[in-house]
Formats: C-alpha cells, sequence, structure tokens
C-alpha cells in the first residue's frame, strides 16, 4: 500500500451528523462543542473532543459519585486526580499505586490487550517519580466451558507474563475467577505499585509558558486510535471488528523508558510530566496544560511518527504505547536528550506552552486545530444518571441449605471449583521474584515486598467477591474494601490506602447505575470505618454484550505496611501440636456464598452482612497479636469458610490439624460452621490457646479454640479425614488440567 | 576481589547480582554500561539475568554483538573467570564461549519457580563451596531455558566434566518430574572447558538471603570471593 490512508478520514473531511454519531458524542454533546468554539469542529477537533468527552476519560457518568469517596488521611501525600495515588510509608520514602482496567482491549485481544494493560499502569506510577516495584491483577472469566475461556486465559496470563517479566517488575498477587456473567465481557484489573522519595513526587500541572513540551519514548503509529471510545461502549456481535483499536505493547521499550525517566528526574530538568495513555497526546497535553493553567501549541510534524503520511488526527488520536510528554525548565533540553538518546529513545520538542489558555495545533506551520482548554475541560458533561436500588433478597436460613453427606467430599469439591483452586498455573508465568525484595509470594493473603535497603515492607493485595455485590452492591461494595484490609491486616502489616477498579454494566440503565451508587456506599462506610482512603481509581463501565450485564465488581487493590518486615506472618502451619484458633463470630453465612454455588449451584440469599466495628476491633486485635509475636501463622476467612482456609493452611504447611467445632457452635448447622462465610474472621496459631483466648476476651473479640495441628492429614472431629497430600493433589490439579484439555 | 556486572538495555537483574555480589564482597562491584567496550581489569565478569535489547531476535543474540561483550569474550580468553545467569548464560553460548543453545521451554511457557539442583562437579572455582551430589533450592525464571548440545558435545561436556548442575527432586536424584524446562539431560548448568566460565538457568543471587526464603545461592558468591581475592 502507498500514500495516504484513507482508513481514518483526515482534517479536511466536512463533519456530518453521522460522523459525530461515530465519535459517540450526543447531539446535546456535540452542540456544546459548537457553542465553546463558536464554530462547527473541523474532523480533528471532533476526535479530540470526541475521546476527551468519553467515559473513558471524562467520568462522566461516575463523577458524581467518586467525588463522595473518602480520599484523605495523614498518611496520604496525593489523592485522586493525578496518574496515580501517593501515601507515606516513612524514612522519607512514598508508596505510588494504582490500579486500571483494560477489559474491553482484552477479550478482543487477550495477548495484547492484557500486555498494554500492564504497560499502561506501570507508566501511571513512573510518570509520578516512583520505581515500580511490584504488579499485581485481578482477571475474571466467563464459564470454563464456555468456548472462549480457555484462549482468554491462555492469552491473556500470557501477556502479563509477557510484558511484566521483560520489564523486570514483579507479578507478586492477584485472583482469578469464573462466572457465565463474564463470557462476553472479561475484566482484567492490573495494578503497580512503586517507590520514590516522598519529596520528589512529580505531577502533570505544565508551568511557565515559552517551557518547551518534549515528547518521548517510542514512534507514533496508527494502533489504538479510538481505544478510549472504544472503552465507552457496549459490546455487540462486531466487537471482533474493533480489533485493529487494540494497540501493540513493547515492554523493551518501557524498560528503557523507566530508566530513562528515572534518570532524568533524579535532575531538576522536569517541570511537568505525564504518560500518553488513553487518547494518547490528545489527553497528555490537554490535562498538563488545563491542570497547570496555561496554554499549548503543538507542532504536530515534530512528532515522532512510524509510518510515513499520518494526518493529525491519527497523530493526536493514536494510542501507541510506551510514550511520555514532559515540560522541561528552559536551557534543559540538551541535558535531557543526551539522557534518552543513551537509552536509544526518540526525544523531540515538539511544542511550547504558551499563555493563551488555547490549544494550538500546527502542522507545516498551518493551524490545523485550536480549542480553548478550560471551557472544553470545564464543560466536560457530568450526569447524575437515574438509578433504582438493587432489590433486598430474602434471609437465607443456613438450616434450609441441604447438608452434605460427606463434609470431606464437600471441601474436596470445593478445593477443586474453579474459582478456590489453586493458580500456580497463572503465577509461574509471571516472574514474582525478580528484583529480589519479594518476601511474601503469590498464594498468601497478601503479598510482601521489601522496601528496598530498609527494614520495611509493603503488604498488597487485590480483592472483589463480585457474587455479594450483585446480591447487595451496599454490603458487596464494603466486604471488597473490608477484605484488603483483612488480607493486610493477616500477614501483620497496617493498612494505609486503597485504589480502586470500578468495572460496571452500562451506566445509561437505572439498574446497573443503582449498583455503582450501592458499591460506593458500602465502599464509603468501609473506607471510613477501616481509615482505608482512596487515593487512586478507574472506572470502567459499559462492560456488556448484547444487553447482558458483567455483575458489579468494584476490585480494590490495597496497600499495608510493616514497620518491621521480619514481623510478619504466613498462612502456613508451622509446627506440630500447636493450637487452632479461630477469631470473630461464626453464624454460619451461608446465603451468596461459594458452598451454595457450589456445592447447590444456587446463587441466592443475601451475602454476609459487614459489621464495620467487629472487622476494625478483630484485625486490630489480630495485628496486635502477630506484632508481639503471639500467633505462628494467620489466614483470613473468606470464599468457602473456615473448612477452605484450614485446608489452605494444612496445604501451605504440609502439616495437618484436628479440627472440632467449640460448644458455642452447637446450634450451627455443622456445614454452615465450615463453609459459613461470616465476614471479620480469622484462623491464627499459637503454641497454646490459653494466652490468645485470654487476650481475645481482654480486647472484647471473639475467639474459639477450634482444634490443633499435627499429623499429615486435616481431620473433622468425627466425621473423617483428608491427607494433606490428597488436598493438595485436588486444590491444584483443577487449573492445569483444565488448560491441558484445550490442548 | 573486584567484579564487573555488565548491564544491557532491558537487563533486569542487575541490581539483585549487585546486591548479592555486595553481600558477599563487602564492597559494590563495577557496573560496565553495554556500550563501553574498555573496563577496567576484573577479577570476576558476572552477565545478569534479564532481556537483553528485549530479547527480540534469539535470547542473547544481540547481546552478544555488543561491544561489552565482545571485550567479556576477550578477556575470557585470558583466564578471566565469567558468570552468566539466565539471559547471561543465553548470552554465552550465542558467543560460543559455552556449547549448546537455549530453546524455547518444552511447555512453551514462562516459567518462575523454586527448582532444585543437583552440584555435578564442586570442581570449579564457582561451586567450590558445594558438596558434589549436593541438591541446591534455587530459582528459576525463563522462557528460553531448554539446553540443547549435539550428542557429539554433549558426550564431551560429560567426559571433560563441564556439566556443572543439573535439575533434580529434593533429594537430589535427577528425574523427568524435575526438569522445569526439557533442558537435555536436565542441565541447567555448563562451563567451559577449562572451568574458568559458568553459565546456567536458575539465579542464585535470588536465593542468597534468609529473608527470600533461602540461601543456597550465597555460597556460589562467596566461593567466588574466596577463590578470586
Amino acid at each position: 500500500m502507498s500514500g495516504v490512508a484513507k482508513a481514518v478520514p483526515d482534517a479536511a473531511t466536512p463533519v456530518t451528523p453521522v460522523l459525530v454519531a461515530q465519535h459517540g458524542l450526543s447531539e446535546a454533546e456535540y452542540d456544546r462543542v459548537v457553542t465553546i468554539l463558536g464554530r462547527e469542529p473541523n474532523l480533528l477537533e471532533l476526535g479530540i473532543f470526541s475521546v476527551m468527552w468519553s467515559e473513558h476519560c471524562s467520568y462522566k457518568s461516575s463523577k458524581v459519585w467518586l467525588k463522595t469517596l473518602p480520599t484523605e488521611g495523614p498518611q496520604v501525600i496525593q489523592g485522586p486526580g493525578e496518574n496515580a495515588g501517593v501515601i507515606d510509608i516513612g524514612e522519607g520514602l512514598a508508596a505510588i499505586f494504582k490500579m486500571e482496567s483494560h477489559n474491553h482491549p482484552s477479550y478482543i485481544e487477550p495477548y495484547q490487550g492484557a500486555a498494554t494493560g500492564v504497560g499502561g499502569i506501570l507508566r501511571d506510577v513512573f510518570t509520578m517519580g516512583a520505581r515500580p516495584v511490584a504488579n499485581l491483577n485481578a482477571l475474571r472469566f466467563g464459564a470454563p466451558d464456555h468456548p472462549k475461556t480457555r484462549h482468554l486465559v491462555a492469552g491473556v496470563v500470557a501477556g502479563i507474563g509477557g510484558y511484566g517479566n521483560c520489564v523486570g517488575i514483579p507479578t507478586v498477587g492477584g485472583e482469578v475467577e469464573f462466572h457465565p456473567a463474564y463470557n462476553g465481557n472479561i475484566l482484567v484489573n492490573a495494578m503497580t505499585v512503586g517507590l520514590a522519595p516522598a519529596d520528589r513526587i512529580f505531577t502533570s500541572a505544565a508551568a511557565g509558558p515559552g517551557n518547551p513540551v518534549v515528547y518521548v519514548g517510542s514512534k507514533t503509529g496508527r494502533d489504538g486510535i479510538h481505544g478510549a471510545t472504544m472503552a465507552s461502549a457496549e459490546f455487540g456481535e462486531d466487537s471482533e471488528a474493533k480489533r485493529p483499536t487494540v494497540q501493540v505493547g513493547d515492554p523493551f521499550t518501557e524498560k528503557l523508558l523507566i530508566e530513562a525517566c528515572l534518570e532524568l528526574m533524579a535532575t531538576d530538568a522536569i517541570v511537568a510530566i505525564q504518560d500518553m495513555g488513553a487518547a494518547g497526546l490528545t489527553s497528555s497535553s490537554f490535562e498538563m496544560a488545563s491542570k497547570g493553567g496555561v496554554g499549548v501549541e503543538l507542532e504536530l510534524e515534530r512528532v515522532p511518527c512510524r509510518e510515513d503520511a499520518m494526518t493529525p488526527y491519527e497523530m493526536m488520536l493514536s494510542e501507541s504505547q510506551e510514550r511520555m510528554l514532559m515540560v522541561l525548565r528552559p536551557g534543559s533540553a540538551e541535558q535531557a536528550r543526551a539522557v534518552f538518546e543513551k537509552w536509544d529513545l526518540d526525544f523531540a520538542v515538539i511544542g511550547r506552552l504558551t499563555e493563551t489558555g488555547r490549544m494550538v495545533l500546527k502542522l507545516d506551520g498551518a493551524v490545523v486545530g485550536d480549542l480553548p482548554i478550560d471551557p472544553l475541560a470545564e464543560a466536560s458533561p457530568e450526569y447524575e444518571r437515574p438509578w433504582e436500588p438493587t432489590p433486598e433478597r430474602p434471609p437465607l436460613d443456613p438450616a434450609s441449605v441441604p447438608a452434605p453427606d460427606d463434609p470431606c467430599q464437600a471441601l474436596l469439591t470445593l478445593l477443586a471449583a474453579p474459582d478456590l483452586s489453586a493458580k500456580r498455573w497463572v503465577w509461574e508465568q509471571y516472574d514474582h521474584m525478580v528484583m529480589a525484595d519479594t518476601i511474601g509470594r503469590p498464594g498468601g493473603d497478601a503479598a510482601i515486598v521489601r522496601v528496598h535497603g530498609t527494614e520495611r515492607a509493603l503488604a498488597l493485595t487485590v480483592d472483589c467477591t463480585p457474587r455479594y455485590c450483585l446480591a447487595d452492591p451496599k454490603q458487596g461494595g464494603a466486604q471488597a474494601v473490608a477484605e484488603a484490609w483483612r488480607n493486610i491486616t493477616a500477614v501483620g502489616a497496617r493498612p494505609l490506602a486503597i485504589t480502586d477498579c470500578m468495572n460496571f454494566g452500562n451506566p445509561e440503565r437505572p439498574r446497573i447505575m443503582g449498583q455503582f451508587a450501592g458499591c460506593i456506599e458500602g465502599m464509603r462506610a468501609a473506607c471510613t470505618a477501616l481509615d482505608f482512603p482512596v487515593v487512586s481509581g478507574n472506572v470502567s463501565l459499559y462492560n456488556e454484550t448484547n444487553g447482558q450485564a458483567i455483575p458489579p465488581t468494584p476490585t480494590i487493590g490495597g496497600v499495608g505496611l510493616l514497620e518491621d518486615a521480619k514481623a510478619r506472618v504466613d498462612l502456613a502451619f508451622k509446627a506440630p501440636e500447636e493450637a487452632v484458633v479461630l477469631i470473630g463470630e461464626t453464624k454460619g453465612h451461608l446465603g451468596a456464598s461459594a458452598y451454595l454455588a457450589t456445592i447447590e449451584g444456587r446463587e441466592e440469599g443475601p451475602p454476609p452482612p459487614v459489621d464495620l466495628k467487629a472487622e476494625r476491633r478483630n484485625g486490630d486485635f489480630v495485628r496486635g497479636l502477630i506484632r508481639d509475636g503471639a500467633v505462628t501463622a494467620c489466614h483470613d476467612l473468606s470464599d468457602g469458610g473456615l473448612f477452605v482456609a484450614l485446608a489452605e493452611m494444612a496445604m501451605a504447611g504440609s502439616l495437618g490439624a484436628r479440627i472440632a467445632p467449640p460448644e458455642a457452635a452447637a446450634n450451627t448447622p455443622l456445614h454452615a460452621w465450615l463453609f459459613g462465610e461470616d465476614q471479620a474472621r480469622y484462623i491464627v496459631t499459637a503454641a497454646e490457646a490459653a494466652p490468645v483466648l485470654e487476650a481475645a476476651r481482654s480486647a472484647g473479640v471473639p475467639a474459639a479454640a477450634i482444634g490443633t495441628t499435627g499429623g499429615n492429614a486435616l481431620t473433622l472431629a468425627g466425621r473423617g479425614t483428608i491427607s494433606v497430600v490428597e488436598l493438595t493433589r485436588v486444590h491444584e490439579g483443577w487449573l492445569p488440567a483444565y488448560m491441558k484439555a484445550g490442548g | 576481589m573486584k567484579a564487573a556486572v555488565i548491564v544491557f538495555p532491558g537487563s533486569n537483574c542487575d541490581r539483585d547480582v549487585q546486591v548479592a555480589l555486595r553481600q558477599s564482597m563487602g564492597g559494590d562491584p563495577i557496573m560496565v554500561w553495554h556500550k563501553e567496550g574498555g573496563f577496567q581489569d576484573v577479577d570476576l565478569i558476572v552477565l545478569p539475568g534479564g532481556f537483553s535489547y528485549g530479547d527480540y531476535l534469539r535470547c542473547g543474540a544481540m547481546a552478544a554483538h555488543s561491544p561489552a561483550l565482545k571485550e567479556v569474550v576477550r578477556r575470557a580468553a585470558k583466564g578471566v573467570p565469567v558468570l552468566g545467569i539466565c539471559n547471561g548464560f543465553q548470552m554465552l553460548t550465542e558467543t560460543g564461549l559455552l556449547p549448546g543453545a537455549l530453546l524455547r521451554n518444552g511447555n512453551l511457557k514462562f516459567v518462575c519457580k523454586d527448582v532444585h539442583v543437583k552440584v555435578e562437579t564442586s570442581q570449579s572455582l564457582f561451586t567450590a563451596r558445594y558438596e558434589t551430589g549436593q541438591a541446591l533450592r534455587i530459582p528459576v525464571a525463563h522462557h528460553d531455558g531448554n539446553y540443547y548440545a549435539d550428542a557429539g558435545t554433549l558426550e564431551r561436556l560429560e567426559e571433560r566434566g563441564q556439566i556443572a548442575f543439573r535439575y533434580c527432586a529434593p533429594d537430589g536424584t535427577v528425574t523427568a518430574e524435575a526438569n522445569p524446562n526439557g533442558s537435555l539431560d536436565n542441565i541447567a548448568g555448563v562451563t567451559n572447558e577449562a572451568k574458568t566460565v559458568l553459565g546456567l538457568m536458575p539465579h542464585p543471587e535470588r536465593l542468597a538471603d534468609p529473608d527470600l526464603g533461602g540461601t543456597d545461592g550465597r555460597a556460589m558468591f562467596d566461593g567466588l570471593v574466596e577463590a578470586l581475592s
């Protein structure tokens, strides 16, 4: 092919109503464009409005709700609004982190979609001056027997590994679940955590009219044009045809970009820096100018391009990866150029800041686009979309759920169920040890990564229980936050802050908007009660195919701090003849439980209520025990309840235990005691039960001795026994066998 | 002892091995940029793990043509010890300093986990602190660690005691199940004939600190420091 590609029309194309609709703007939004400009936009300008006002970039449906989340605390250095959140972790250091979705692209092209999701979130973090030190991800796929699922699992996992392994950032944790409601819309949520000196945080607010605007990184190609717009619409039958809008990742260039940016950031050359993510050059230049209250003028012929004859429209809307935009101090350009040339990266001064308050785009001296910055940003649509509350489900009496003939057999069934089965097949494809600071590897409650060069460590987790959120968005939202808090607590760390990744269906439907509102309400309550503010986040709406929405999935990424990395525990049983103590109250709540779904095939009942006072009290108590060295192991109770948690501790330690319900549980059906998913609970082990029980009594925390470690089997007194080898065989077996069956 | 770690664009275990060397040496190794052909004289050269030049060609193939590695080849010929870990091993086979090649893993997947390797000989600078037959627990993390050599080469390696490590079960038995990547004869690491150059896929620098869950890798660095100081 030669000459100018006509797939994307150039700036001389007349703007017609059809073209406006193709750009995803409503008539009312288009009218606002005309008012702001005082004239009809040309195609380039239309494209810019389209991406800036897309749901993905503008948060137009979610903003009114997101504003209600708590975002402050003494630990918060930078809350939402920048590329990532920043928290103080002591010793003059900050942790910088965020989670982001790459759902739509990963469904269409799983390897590249997932890979570029990792690349994008890494850039959000190192843009702020942090060296990325850990990646996590939360993945949700369709039913295992859906024809696309295996292919999507293989592609997404390979893509995450392919990118993260090459850049050399360990992928230390995550979750992988399956449900038919994700058949047409998988979720790929990626989180990055980085470290930086607390007084060297870089932001995107441009300053200093006349200062050069510099483009660094990869060249701009025709990939990913209108990705942000794609991420703001439902899928139909034609989603395959959207494959060309998925970007292609180059982790090697990303690695160079990390090193070059951090090298330059050690000097005083940079005024402001912003990665080119969704909507590429458009949103990065726009945001920098808008936040800094300045104008910007770009000379587009200077943009490094991968292909000949790219139009301004293509350059401005391309989502080519591994690119950054910087504003430099006067006289710093040559110093910066030397750094980027050392790393063999493109470096080009493509424009300058102005005092006009406008974005002026020129090509070979001719103005091809001219937009006012503040009015465009301020007039960005914000909708209070109508919503309806999710109907409450009737309570589910545990006694009405049939008891299994053999609770041990039920345990094996749960351990081999797709959601609860071991995910080793996944995380062994991720380099989770590179950087040599991973002291809590995948498979535990929270991953633990040392703060290099200090005695400190970060505890990291991602959590959400969508079946709870579907049953009761408010309880589900609160539970997601509480579980992240609990997972961090269970390793002995102090929970500090969260990032959220809000995955929902079409917000134009009141039922979906009601789910969103409910989840936010629950999250707000939990974040407040647990002093666990939101410092960054991302919203992914329109996760629907042919009108079938995903369950509400507000994924929570939590970060906690161990001031002394040695004062941590993991979940493995450590030694025989230790007491097994259950902390927290067990009522045997089976509504919306894994047991009910897996064993009975029923997705019914309300989720377990989240008592935030109990969460706080029990968690603070457990953290104290760990800090004081009073326990040898600790595990959070979640999906599958007590019996699954005990099995996980036995498998991790290759050591059995003998368990019996305490007298207090006499009125609870045995299967509800074993598999109920009551919240705010932990299991700990200790040399003796008495001191733990005594401390619990003093703290007003429910606690009960339920057994003793030892032997090579998990035994339920009077009801059966399973060897740890058999537990492990079943637990580890499902996923490899499933993936192998696909050839 | 003086040591140099060669840093390529895309190296990502350079800091890890720097930390491990510092722990054993009590001082810092020098970090040499791949464009430098004339770095100072050292007693040990380390080629670290990672994805040099993105490994978009064969792994290690581009690095083999860098100015720094050409210098490494010259010095190796003079007997300067060279340790290549993971991507570094791949570079050593690409330069011909070590025989054989590292193909894509048998199951075509990246693999990151602790494995056990049997020390085939303690008769080298790199393994002097280990016992022959000892099983070490050391992590691997690679996509292309499937060692291959033709039958004649393999026979010579065997005869001359150039096979340094084999993947094994925790008790030291060399079994098919213990082989994480399909390597011929479970080979995890080989030396040159003079035993001054070692390449291995496992990462000793990742288990050289009790906080990381093990220290079996540390003796390699301690042994080198002892032998070369």
